[in-house]
């Protein structure tokens, strides 16, 4: 058993193996009774707090930056594709994913706007200026009654299911895997390391900053899609809170590790649903659960590390293969 | 022989202060040319300067004829200027072979819509990427090391993978800032041999800051001597030597003030 599980985390075939298992039991439990309501939810929830893990993680921890803003972006797509859905088309179930990317789109739009702002500030200025970017776009929906203002956007449908939650899981995963492994995710990485020395190796930055946040929107967007047809939308939810929430999970899973966003993400809504009834205590319970991991496992579970399954098959390297010159 | 690179007439101020005053500096293609000179003399700074770090406040830096005063960085190393840095600056958290990439990538041209749906070209211009570092590792002896981290390399090694990255640019011009830091007389002989092959292997022309003479006298072609801010002689290892402003310059003091 134990051989066969050292096997597995070497192999290539478990990753699709278990994402078209999870298709199958996503899609059959849309017919028979498999999860009660209250699980789907929870599943469901899940997913949404992967994409928006994965996707501050490219920020906060391939591009070594601080964003707080990343409700902001989950706000936008969940506005947008909302009123795409129960105003301009209402009452077309086929039109939902077209709905979701609409609302990615908008966020990838305003992300790429709020870089082109900030690319010159790093570290704490860009931390107020994202601040600052969260406080405006909240305060627009409460001032836009189109949008129902404070009182929140009523009336949209229901129409974020298990299957779709899973398939915007694995293309966020997938998609931000690309991008991490490829030139310009080294790029990234490389500004975090030194800025200067990734200049005179002829990396350009701003175009790295510049992609790496609008993708990074763009899933913040998608994941505010699939929230809006799951609940209500409120401005008041995509507060500094829902941020910081999204910033836990993504030191807790680790930084630079998508592995340990998916990770981070499940332990953080599973955590966070089991301690309901401590009512204002969960929030104390999983802040010093956050210190004591800050102080003995600075970078998180997965920190710097990434699940092989993930790597792409050129970047993995068995060791001494390599033969001496 | 034609002029790879020409520093003309300048000048760097950073407030009251004038760190590089109406300095003139003009590289040979194929030579290696160093430029010396006490702590503190403007020789970092010259460096930042070519590469784009900083703007001249005057004057003009020309390479291959055509002006590249108060580029971009990254433009600058793209067009064929590679650098080290005095204190090496790696992508210490990152794999040797990465850093070396990092430097590569510019030559690859696929597209970022391309990068992220993994379409062909990318996927292709990947594997070039991984094999011509691969194989730009391998002489200098360094690809046995090609999946460690770079900040866990011993000091020499980190030394020569800073040269190999820069040479992953394919540079016309490489920058070298006191490339013997921090080694002894036995290494620095090692260090000589190194750049002479490296010369002529990638056919750079090599600048180089340095404060051990003896490298600098073996290896260098020309040198040029910078004292707070300013050319104070210019010529040929011997010239260099025999010239009396330079020793000033070394050895503080003057006949005048001693007698």
């Amino acid at each position: 058993m134990n051989a066969f599980l050292t096997q597995a985390a070497k192999a290539r075939w478990p990753l699709p193996a278990l994402v078209i298992l999870g298709f199958a039991i996503a899609i059959l439990s849309q017919y028979q009774p498999i999860f009660s309501g209250y699980t789907q939810i929870i599943l469901i929830t899940i997913g949404i707090n992967i994409i928006l893990c994965a996707s501050l993680n490219l920020v906060n921890g391939y591009m070594g930056e601080f964003s707080v803003g990343h409700a902001g972006f989950m706000s936008l797509g969940a506005y947008t594709s909302a009123v795409f859905t129960t105003k301009w088309l209402p009452d077309i179930p086929m039109l939902f994913p077209v709905a979701v990317i609409f609302g990615g789109m908008i966020a990838a739009i305003i992300g790429f706007l709020l870089a082109l702002l900030s690319f010159k500030t790093r570290g704490d200025y860009l931390a107020i200026i994202t601040l600052a970017f969260l406080m405006i776009v909240k305060s627009t929906w409460e001032n836009i009654t189109y949008v129902g203002g404070p009182a929140g956007l009523l009336g949209v449908n229901k129409m974020t299911t298990l299957p779709w939650t899973l398939f915007w899981v694995v293309v966020t995963i997938l998609v931000i895997r690309n991008l991490i492994y490829s030139k310009f995710g080294r790029a990234i990485i490389a500004i975090r390391e030194d800025e200067i020395a990734a200049n005179a190796m002829g990396v350009r930055v701003r175009e790295a900053k510049i992609l790496a946040f609008v993708v990074s929107s763009f899933f913040g967007g998608v994941a505010g899609a699939l929230y809006a047809h799951l609940n209500f939308i409120n401005p008041k939810y995509f507060d500094i809170v829902k941020s910081t929430e999204i910033l836990v999970m993504v030191y807790l899973g680790g930084v630079s590790s998508l592995g340990g966003s998916i990770l981070g993400a499940v332990i953080f809504t599973v955590l966070f649903n089991k301690l309901e009834p401590l009512g204002y205590w969960r929030m104390a319970i999983l802040s010093a659960m956050l210190i004591a991991l800050m102080l003995f496992r600075p970078r998180g579970i997965m920190g710097m590390r990434e699940l092989t399954w993930l790597l792409p098959k050129r970047e993995l390297f068995p060791k001494g293969v390599v033969e001496k010159p | 022989m034609s002029t790879l690179l020409e520093i003309a007439g300048v000048t760097k101020r950073f407030g009251g202060l004038c760190a590089i005053s109406d300095c003139n500096v003009s590289v040979q293609t194929g030579h290696a040319h160093g430029i010396i000179g006490p702590n503190g003399a403007g020789k970092t700074t010259l460096f930042n300067l070519i590469t784009g770090i900083y703007k001249p406040t005057e004057g003009a830096i020309r390479f291959r004829g055509e002006s590249i005063g108060g580029l971009r960085p990254s433009r600058i190393a793209n067009i064929g200027i590679g650098r080290t840095f005095q204190n090496i600056r790696l992508c210490k958290a990152l794999t040797v072979l990465d850093n070396v990439r990092i430097a590569f990538d510019s030559q690859l041209r696929y597209s970022p819509i391309e990068a992220l749906f993994r379409l062909p070209r990318s996927a292709h211009d990947e594997q070039r990427s991984i094999d011509e570092s691969m194989a730009l590792l391998q002489p200098f002896g360094l690809a046995s090391h090609a999946h460690d981290i770079a900040g866990d390399l011993p000091y020499g090694l980190q030394r020569k993978l800073e040269i190999a990255r820069a040479l992953a640019l394919k540079p016309d011009l490489l920058l070298l800032d006191e490339p013997a830091a921090g080694m002894n007389t036995g290494e620095t002989a090692a260090l000589t041999e190194f750049l002479r092959w490296v010369r002529t292997e990638f056919k750079v022309t090599l600048v180089l800051i340095e404060h051990h003479m003896h490298l600098v006298m073996n290896l260098c072609d020309h040198i040029t001597v910078l004292d707070f801010g300013q050319t104070i002689a210019d010529g040929t290892p011997a010239e260099i030597r025999a010239n009396p402003r330079v020793i000033e310059a070394y050895l503080g003091g003057t006949e005048d003030e001693q007698g």
